[in-house]
């Protein structure tokens, strides 16, 4: 299966909002560690590691090669 | 004192830790020439005397040397697993480790105070043997040597120190020094079994490669008289030891042995104090059950570790086993278990070229087979060793966001590692495997080691799976379809230079006879066994090659694929 990277968040700028409504009040530390259990949350929820290997190379902003 | 007084004095009252044993002049340092061995085994720590046993007991006289004359001090390795106490099952002394040991097979973790996850090694009953054991290293030893004093093939000599090694096409000449003064000794096959700073890898001018690790470690071994829970107990970031990890195991002895985490600035001179280890341990014991119970500092080391390995573990007429050959972190207890699988890969292969079986390339397997498995143990352990010990903040971000998970995800649990236990590589695509024909549940593919279950013998006693294999090559047949026939014709294959035992297995419900049963199912279960079906075990206990219904040819020809001549 493909990384979907074409549109596909139903609400894209709820979503946005909620994002960055869960940040508001943290230090950056404490925001970091959000972000870090938010990764995992999401990882554990798409499972696949073919996906997630898609998704760390988009991230690091290489060309995936498959 | 002697070997064999050791034998005779078998008993707990004996303190391994002290015991010297006496050097012996051996005629052989007085032959005019050098004489010739078939296979001489350097250093005889667990992993030299597990391969000398097991050699012995397939009547290969073997010349045991050690640098030293007496055996380790500290608990020191102190984990050993479910395999390597079924290969002492097979060496003859897993009663007595098992016996003197402290079992256990739950391990629970801690983030600062809270526990965020506990796991078993061993949810289903059904095993001879625990997941673990906890037993000094020295214990270990001790018994192995008692096992080895039974064994006239063993020639074990103290303070032989090798100091020179000369490979020729057809054996190895060592130099070796005693407090006599040197002799030289010539050797068929060597195994080098003289552990981490091996001095046979550097007499060939060979080093381990890989990753050092800068980190150190206080072990503590400390005697207290506390009931505790035989448990493995793993603390990340304790308040009682702040940004760094703890590590507590009970041990036989009321002796508890805990690991800290020190830091790579921290002085071993000063960390083995007592006077610096005593606070550390009374910190820890303030925020346990333990509080208020009394210790007494035992013995302590201060440890740095790397992962690494040599790139071939054979070169010419020496095989290299256990930390001579690799090296791990200890979180996962894969040193010594490795090294005693090392020495039981190693024994049944040298016992068939010695005694002409088997082809020289039998041996060549034996280093392909291992190093595929120290590959596997330096991976776990490295993996580990990262999760514990973060070496960057963004490495520790995730390291503790996992933790903070695992309190109430369960997800997360998965992803916490304290060290991923020992447990025998699996040998995919080893040469010695048949491959499958035909389809099997389960995990016991051709390169697996046997997994154990309950089975009743024909007398209605209770035995397991295991104890029931033969040294050597073993059939294991299940009652039903053909399997009369093929069991008659095996017997033509059984009658070859290398024996083959043949187990009948029937079923639950089926009939006995002179067969063993497996009333309880398991073995059906673990093994997807059928009417018919017939497992090939080598002699060290791994699956080589399964069918529904093989004929006794292939069978055959199994087992000479297993010993390298097709």
């Amino acid at each position: 299966m493909e990384l979907i990277t074409s549109p596909h968040l139903q609400s894209p700028d709820d979503f946005y909002e909620a994002l960055i409504e869960a940040h508001r009040d943290l230090d950056n530390a404490a925001s970091q560690a959000l972000n870090a259990r938010l990764v995992l949350l999401l990882s554990n929820h798409i499972g696949s590691l073919d996906l997630l290997q898609q998704a760390l190379q988009a991230a690091r902003g290489t060309t995936p090669h498959r | 004192m002697q070997l064999n007084e050791l034998a005779a004095r078998k008993g707990d009252d004996i303190d391994y830790q002290k015991l010297v044993f006496d050097y012996t002049r051996n005629p052989d340092q007085d032959a005019s020439e050098p004489v010739r061995r078939p296979v001489v085994v350097v250093g005889a720590g667990p992993v030299g005397l597990a391969l000398a046993i097991d050699l012995a007991q397939r009547d290969i006289p073997v010349v045991l040397l050690d640098n030293d004359n007496t055996l380790s001090t500290g608990s020191r390795a102190i984990c050993f697993a479910k395999r390597t106490l079924e290969i002492f099952d097979r060496l003859g002394c897993g009663d007595r480790m098992v016996d003197k040991g402290v079992s256990w097979n739950v391990g629970k973790v801690f983030f600062k105070q809270e526990q965020v996850y506990a796991f078993d090694l061993l949810p289903e009953t059904g095993h001879a043997r625990p997941a673990f054991i906890n037993l000094q290293q020295y214990y270990v030893e001790g018994y192995l040597a008692e096992r080895a004093a039974q064994l006239p093939l063993i020639d074990l000599r103290w303070k032989n120190k090798v100091a020179g090694v000369e490979q020729h096409d057809d054996h190895v000449t060592l130099t070796i020094e005693t407090p006599d003064g040197p002799y030289q000794l010539e050797a068929d096959h060597v195994a080098a079994c003289d552990g981490g700073r091996s001095a046979m890898r550097q007499l060939i001018g060979q080093e381990s490669k890989g990753r050092i690790f800068r980190d150190r470690f206080l072990i503590a071994d400390v005697k207290m008289n506390y009931d505790g829970p035989a448990e493995r107990w793993f603390w990340f970031d304790p308040s009682f030891h702040p940004n760094q990890s703890v590590l507590l195991h009970r041990q036989p002895d009321g002796v508890w042995r805990i690991d800290f985490q020190l830091g790579w600035d921290a002085n071993p001179d000063e960390e083995k104090k007592p006077e610096n280890i005593v606070p550390r341990v009374k910190a820890l014991l303030a925020h346990s059950a333990m509080k208020d119970a009394d210790f007494e500092l035992e013995w302590a080391s201060v440890y740095t570790f790397a992962c690494l390995r040599m790139d071939r573990f054979r070169h010419g007429r020496v095989i290299f086993a256990g930390d001579s050959a690799h090296g791990v972190s200890p979180f996962g207890a894969r040193g010594a278990n490795s090294g005693v699988q090392d020495a039981e890969n190693l024994a049944w292969k040298l016992a068939a070229v010695v005694a002409g079986h088997a082809p020289d390339a039998l041996l060549d397997t034996c280093a392909d087979e291992r190093e595929y498995a120290a590959d596997e143990n330096i991976r776990n352990s490295t993996r580990a060793t990262d999760f514990i010990t973060p070496k960057s903040d963004i490495s520790r971000l995730f390291r503790d966001a996992v933790l903070e998970l695992a309190k109430t995800h369960p997800f997360a649990r998965t992803l916490v590692n304290s060290g991923r236990l020992s447990v025998p590589a699996t040998l995919h695509g080893s040469t010695l495997n048949t491959p499958d024909a035909e389809t099997f549940a389960g995990q016991m593919v051709p390169g697996s080691a046997a997994t154990d279950a309950p089975l009743v013998r024909p007398d209605g006693g209770p035995t397991w799976l295991l104890r029931e294999l033969g040294q050597n090559f073993t059939a294991l047949v299940v009652v039903g379809g053909e399997s009369d026939a093929l069991v008659r014709s095996l017997e033509g294959v059984a009658a070859t230079d290398v024996p083959l035992k043949v187990l009948r297995l029937a079923s639950p419900g089926g009939s006995a006879g002179d067969s063993l049963v497996d009333r309880a199912g398991l073995a059906a279960q673990r093994y997807d066994l059928r009417p018919g079906t017939v497992y090939l075990f080598r002699p060290d206990q791994h699956v080589c090659a399964r069918w529904r219904k093989p004929t006794a040819a292939q069978v055959g020809a199994a087992i000479k694929r297993a010993l390298a001549l097709a």
